[in-house]
C-alpha cells in the first residue's frame, strides 16, 4: 500500500484532501463531520470583519443531464461573530489532532487589524492561515479579497504586514480573475508568502431564468456576478497551476490546487502539475463528504499500480511536459482507427468530422447499421472523431511519424518546408 | 362455460390498465432522453416506417421543447401517439437501437413519443395550419390510420375531404382491434379529434362502401379517391365445426370488448385461439385476462416462424396462456350446438414456402383440446367482394396498387391493410403519407 500522508509547508494530514475555505468549513458541526468521514485538513473558511449575507446564495449549470457541472455563489466572508469562529476552531484541532486546520483570512485593508487578527487565530493552536486574496464578490468592493489579488503591489504590501506577525506558515490563495496568475504570484513570493494556493472561483453569471428573465441565483428581482467553480473550471486552474509550477521564482513554493477537484483522478492531475495537495468544496457540497473514501482509495490504488509509494514521487512529474506551441515535434502524426468489433455504429464519428473537421471518415450505407471507416490519407489526427465516440476504446489514435526525426516550427520554416499538405 | 361477467370491478381494472406506463414525470423522461446518444442517420429512423426523426425529437425532451419534439414525431406520423402505445417497437425503433449493441437496454423510444405527444394532444397544440382552401375535394374510404393520416395531409395541402366510416367511431382498428390494455377508447377518441383538429376533414359515419355508396358515386363527386378501407373479419378456417356456438371471430371478439362494458363480455373456461400473430396474442392475453381459466394458443408452425414479437409472446405467457406449436385445427366438435372441444393436426415443418418460412406439413397424427371457445385469429380477409364489385383489381382480395398508391382507376388511390393484407398501424399511417403526397401530385398541387 501507497503511502498517502501529506506535509503541506510541515503541515501533516493523513492525506492530501483538504476542504476548501467555503460553506463546508463555515461551523464547528461540519468540519467534525468532515474529519469523521476522513477528510485529511480543513481551510476555516474565511474570517475578518462581521458581514451579513444575502438569501438566494447558489445557483449552477447543469449538462447533458448531470447536474451541478458548474457552480456559482455570492456568499461572503464567515458571517458568524469572530469569538464564536475562534472557540469552534480550537475545539475541532483538540477533538481531531492528525488533521490539517488552515484559517482563511481577510482582515480590513490596513496593518493593525491584519496582526490583531492574525493573533487571535494563531491562539487557536491552527496550523496556518490562508490569505483570502481572491473571493470575487462582495469584499472585492471593499477593496479587498480580488481587489487585492488583483494587484501585485497591493498583495505584496499585504503579504508583509502578515508575515511581521505570523508564526505560523502562510499559504497566499489566488484569484484566477486576471489576465495572469504569474504577476501577483511572484510578488506574494517576493514579499515571503511560504505558499500558494489556487484557483478561487471564476467571477461569472450561470445562466439565466427563462422565465423571470433575471439571472440566478435570483435575490428579489436582481442578481450580481458569482465565483464560478466545480468542474467545469478544472481546466482552467489546471492551466493557472502549471503557469506558477513552471514559473522559477513561484516554482520552489509549495501550491495547494483548488478548481474543480472531484476524484482522485482529478487530484492526482493537480499533484502531476505541481500541486502539493488539493482542496474540494464543490464535489463535497454535491455529495456530502463520504467522497473522500474513494478518493483516498482511488489515488492508493493507482500509486499502487504505478510504483509511487509517496506523494512525493509524481508531484511535478507532468510539469516538464507542457511546452511552447513552437516546440511542439511537427514530424509526430496519428490517425484515428475504428475497431469495427466495437463500433456500434452511432455516427457521432462520421457527422463531427464531416460537418466540422476534415471529411475523413466514409460512409458505407446499411440498414439499419451504417460502416463507418476512417480514410487515413485524409485524416490529421484532430482526436475529435475518438472525443465524441461513446464506447470506450473503439476509436484509438494510432501514431504514424511522418519521418522519424524531431522538427519544430521553427526549424521547419527555417529549412523551408512545405506548408500546405492538406 | 360461456359467461360474463367473471371478475370484481377491481380484478377488471386491474387486467386492463396501461400495460406499458407512461413517464410519470418530466424529470423521469429527461433522464432517459438524456440516454440517447442522437445518432446520426439513426438506426431507429430506419427501423420506423414512417421515419419519425427519433434522435432529434428525443433531443428536443433534453432541451424542454415538447412543442418542438411533439412537432418533429407529428410531422412524420400524425399516429404518433397511438403508435408509442401499439407499435412492436421491439423489432422495429428500439430494436435498432445502438444500445442493443453495447448488450444494455435500448432507449425507451416509444414511451418518450408518447410523452411528448400525449402532452401535445391534452394540451391541443395544433402544429399545423391549413392552406387557404383550393376547391379540390377527395372522398377516402374508411377512418383508421390509414385513412386518417391520408386526410391529415391532404387537409394541410387546402384539400377538402370528407372520409366514409363504416363504424360509429373513427381510427379503425385502433379503435376497435387492439387489446384495451394498449389504448383506452377515450385515448383513441381524443387522438382522432386532434387528428381532424386541423379542419376540413368531414368524417361521415355509417357509411360502408358496397352498401350505401359505390366508388363510381364517389368519383362523380371528388376530385380524388383514397381507399383506406383496411381488411375485414378473420380468416375462416374451413373445417367442420366452424358454426358451433363459441366459436369467434378475434377481431369481433375484441370489437366487443373495446365498444362495451368489460364485465359485459362472455369468455369460455376454457379457450383456445388459433394464430401467432397480434391479433392472436391480443385476443388471447384479452381472454385470459377477462378470466378464462385455460388459454391455448394454437400454431401451426414453430417459434421461428411465428409472426408476433417475442415481446408480445412474454406478454401471453406471463398472463399464463398456454402455446401449442405446430399444431392445426382439424375439426371443432360439439354436443348440442355448443363447442366442447377442437381437434388438431400434428404438424411438422417441410420446404420453405413463396414467404421464406418453411411451411407446415401434416403429419397424420392428431390430438383433441378440451375447450368450450374457439377464436380465430389467423389472419383477416380483405374485402374481396366490395373491391371486385367495384371493379378495382386486385390479388386475393388485396388491392392492387402501383408505385404511387394509384389502383387500376383513374384518380383512385389505395393503401394500408386493404393493400397489404394487414401490417401494423405504422405501415397503414405511411401508406396514407404516400398516397397523400401522390394524390397531391395528381391534382397538380405540388
Amino acid at each position: 500500500m501507497a503511502d498517502i500522508s501529506s506535509q503541506f509547508l510541515g503541515i501533516k494530514s493523513p492525506n492530501p484532501f483538504w476542504l476548501a475555505s467555503a460553506p463546508p468549513t463555515d461551523k464547528k458541526i461540519n468540519v467534525l463531520r468532515a474529519f469523521e468521514a476522513g477528510w485529511g485538513g480543513v481551510v476555516w473558511k474565511t474570517l475578518g470583519s462581521q458581514v451579513k449575507n444575502v438569501s438566494s446564495r447558489y445557483s449552477a449549470v447543469n449538462y447533458g443531464g448531470h447536474r451541478v457541472m458548474g457552480f456559482n455563489n455570492i456568499e461572503l466572508i464567515s458571517d458568524r461573530p469572530l469569538d464564536i469562529n475562534l472557540k469552534e476552531i480550537t475545539e475541532c484541532i483538540k477533538l481531531f489532532p492528525d488533521r490539517a486546520m488552515v484559517v482563511s483570512l481577510m482582515a480590513d485593508n490596513d496593518k493593525k487589524s491584519w496582526h490583531e487578527l492574525i493573533k487571535k487565530v494563531e491562539d487557536t493552536g491552527a496550523h496556518g492561515f490562508e490569505l483570502n486574496f481572491g473571493c470575487p464578490h462582495g469584499m472585492t468592493e471593499r477593496g479587498m479579497g480580488a481587489a487585492v489579488g488583483q494587484d501585485p503591489e497591493i498583495a505584496a504590501m499585504v503579504v508583509e504586514w502578515v508575515m511581521e506577525a505570523a508564526t505560523i506558515p502562510v499559504i497566499t490563495k489566488l484569484t484566477p480573475n486576471v489576465h495572469s496568475v504569474v504577476p501577483t504570484s511572484k510578488a506574494v513570493a517576493k514579499a515571503g508568502s511560504n505558499g500558494l494556493s489556487l484557483i478561487n472561483t471564476i467571477q461569472s453569471i450561470t445562466g439565466v431564468d427563462l422565465d423571470t428573465l433575471v439571472p440566478n441565483p435570483y435575490v428579489a428581482g436582481k442578481s450580481v456576478y458569482g465565483g464560478y467553480c466545480g468542474p467545469a473550471v478544472k481546466p482552467i486552474a489546471l492551466k493557472m497551476l502549471t503557469s506558477i509550477a513552471q514559473n522559477p521564482e513561484t516554482g520552489k513554493l509549495p501550491i495547494s490546487g483548488i478548481g474543480g477537484v472531484s476524484t482522485w483522478k482529478d487530484a492526482v492531475e493537480f499533484l502531476l502539475l505541481g500541486a502539493s495537495n488539493v482542496q474540494v468544496c464543490t464535489a463535497a457540497m454535491t455529495h456530502g463528504f463520504r467522497i473522500i473514501e474513494d478518493m483516498c482509495e482511488g489515488l492508493n490504488n493507482w500509486m499502487d499500480e504505478k510504483g509511487f509509494k509517496i506523494l512525493e514521487d509524481f508531484i511535478g512529474k507532468s510539469v516538464p511536459t507542457i511546452t511552447h506551441w513552437e516546440d511542439l515535434d511537427i514530424n509526430y502524426h496519428h490517425i484515428a482507427n475504428i475497431n469495427q468489433d466495437k463500433c456500434i455504429h452511432c455516427g457521432l464519428c462520421y457527422i463531427a468530422c464531416e460537418d466540422t473537421s476534415h471529411q475523413s471518415i466514409s460512409l458505407e450505407h446499411g440498414k439499419p447499421y451504417n460502416i463507418y471507416t476512417i480514410k487515413e490519407e485524409e485524416c490529421v489526427g484532430c482526436n475529435l472523431c475518438q472525443l465524441v465516440c461513446p464506447v470506450n476504446d473503439c476509436i484509438t489514435m494510432v501514431e504514424q511519424r511522418v519521418a522519424p526525426e524531431y522538427i519544430n516550427w521553427v526549424e521547419w520554416q527555417k529549412r523551408g518546408l512545405p506548408l500546405n499538405d492538406h | 362455460m360461456i359467461k360474463n361477467n367473471r371478475l370484481s370491478a377491481e380484478e377488471y381494472e386491474k387486467n386492463f390498465s396501461d400495460i406499458h406506463p407512461p413517464f410519470d414525470n418530466e424529470t423521469a423522461a429527461i433522464v432517459e432522453a438524456n440516454r440517447c446518444l442522437f445518432c446520426y442517420d439513426a438506426p431507429c429512423i430506419k427501423g420506423c416506417p414512417t421515419s419519425i426523426d427519433i434522435p432529434k425529437f428525443i433531443k428536443q425532451i433534453t432541451t424542454q421543447n415538447i412543442k418542438g419534439s411533439a412537432h418533429t414525431i407529428f410531422v412524420s406520423n400524425i399516429f404518433g401517439a397511438g403508435c408509442s402505445k401499439v407499435c412492436p417497437v421491439e423489432k422495429l425503433c428500439e430494436g435498432n437501437c445502438v444500445y442493443n449493441l453495447l448488450e444494455e437496454k435500448p432507449i425507451e423510444i416509444a414511451r418518450l413519443q408518447r410523452y411528448s405527444s400525449e402532452i401535445a394532444i391534452a394540451n391541443n397544440w395544433q402544429m399545423f395550419e391549413r392552406k387557404p382552401d383550393n376547391g379540390k375535394k377527395v372522398a377516402i374510404v374508411g377512418a383508421g390510420p390509414a385513412g386518417l393520416s391520408c386526410a391529415h395531409i391532404l387537409s394541410r395541402e387546402g384539400i377538402a375531404v370528407t372520409i366514409f366510416e363504416k363504424e360509429e367511431k373513427a381510427g379503425g382498428l385502433m379503435t376497435y382491434g387492439i387489446a384495451a390494455y394498449k389504448v383506452t377508447p377515450e385515448f383513441c377518441a381524443n387522438e382522432v379529434d386532434y387528428i381532424t383538429g386541423i379542419g376540413g376533414i368531414h368524417i361521415e359515419y355509417e357509411k360502408s362502401l358496397g352498401k350505401d355508396f359505390t366508388i363510381g358515386d364517389l368519383q362523380k363527386q371528388y376530385d380524388a379517391i383514397f381507399l383506406g378501407m383496411g381488411v375485414g373479419l378473420a380468416r375462416k378456417l374451413n373445417i367442420p365445426g366452424e358454426e358451433l356456438q363459441g366459436v369467434e371471430d378475434a377481431i369481433r371478439f375484441i370489437y366487443q370488448l373495446r365498444s362495451n362494458e368489460l364485465a359485459s363480455i362472455a369468455v369460455g373456461d376454457r379457450v383456445a385461439v388459433i394464430g401467432m400473430g397480434m391479433t392472436a396474442i391480443d385476443a388471447a392475453t384479452q381472454a385470459k385476462r377477462l378470466g378464462a381459466k385455460e388459454v391455448t394458443m394454437i400454431y401451426r408452425r414453430t417459434q421461428q416462424e411465428m409472426p408476433c414479437t417475442q415481446h408480445e409472446m412474454d406478454i401471453a405467457l406471463l398472463d399464463g396462456c398456454e402455446i401449442i406449436w405446430l399444431a392445426a385445427p382439424k375439426e371443432i366438435i360439439g354436443v348440442a350446438g355448443k363447442v366442447t372441444g377442437l381437434i388438431c393436426s400434428k404438424m411438422k415443418l417441410g420446404d420453405p414456402d413463396a414467404s421464406g418460412r418453411r411451411s407446415p406439413v401434416d403429419t397424420g397424427e392428431t390430438f383433441t383440446l378440451s375447450v368450450d371457445m374457439v377464436i380465430k385469429a389467423a389472419g383477416q380477409m380483405p374485402f374481396e367482394d366490395i373491391v371486385a364489385q367495384n371493379n378495382v383489381q386486385h390479388n386475393n382480395g388485396r388491392i392492387r396498387i402501383d408505385n404511387a398508391g394509384a389502383t387500376n382507376l383513374q384518380g383512385v388511390y389505395a393503401g394500408g391493410d386493404a393493400v397489404n393484407g394487414g401490417k401494423e398501424v405504422v405501415d397503414a399511417v405511411q401508406a396514407g403519407k404516400d398516397a397523400a403526397a401522390s394524390i397531391i401530385q395528381y391534382l397538380e398541387l405540388a
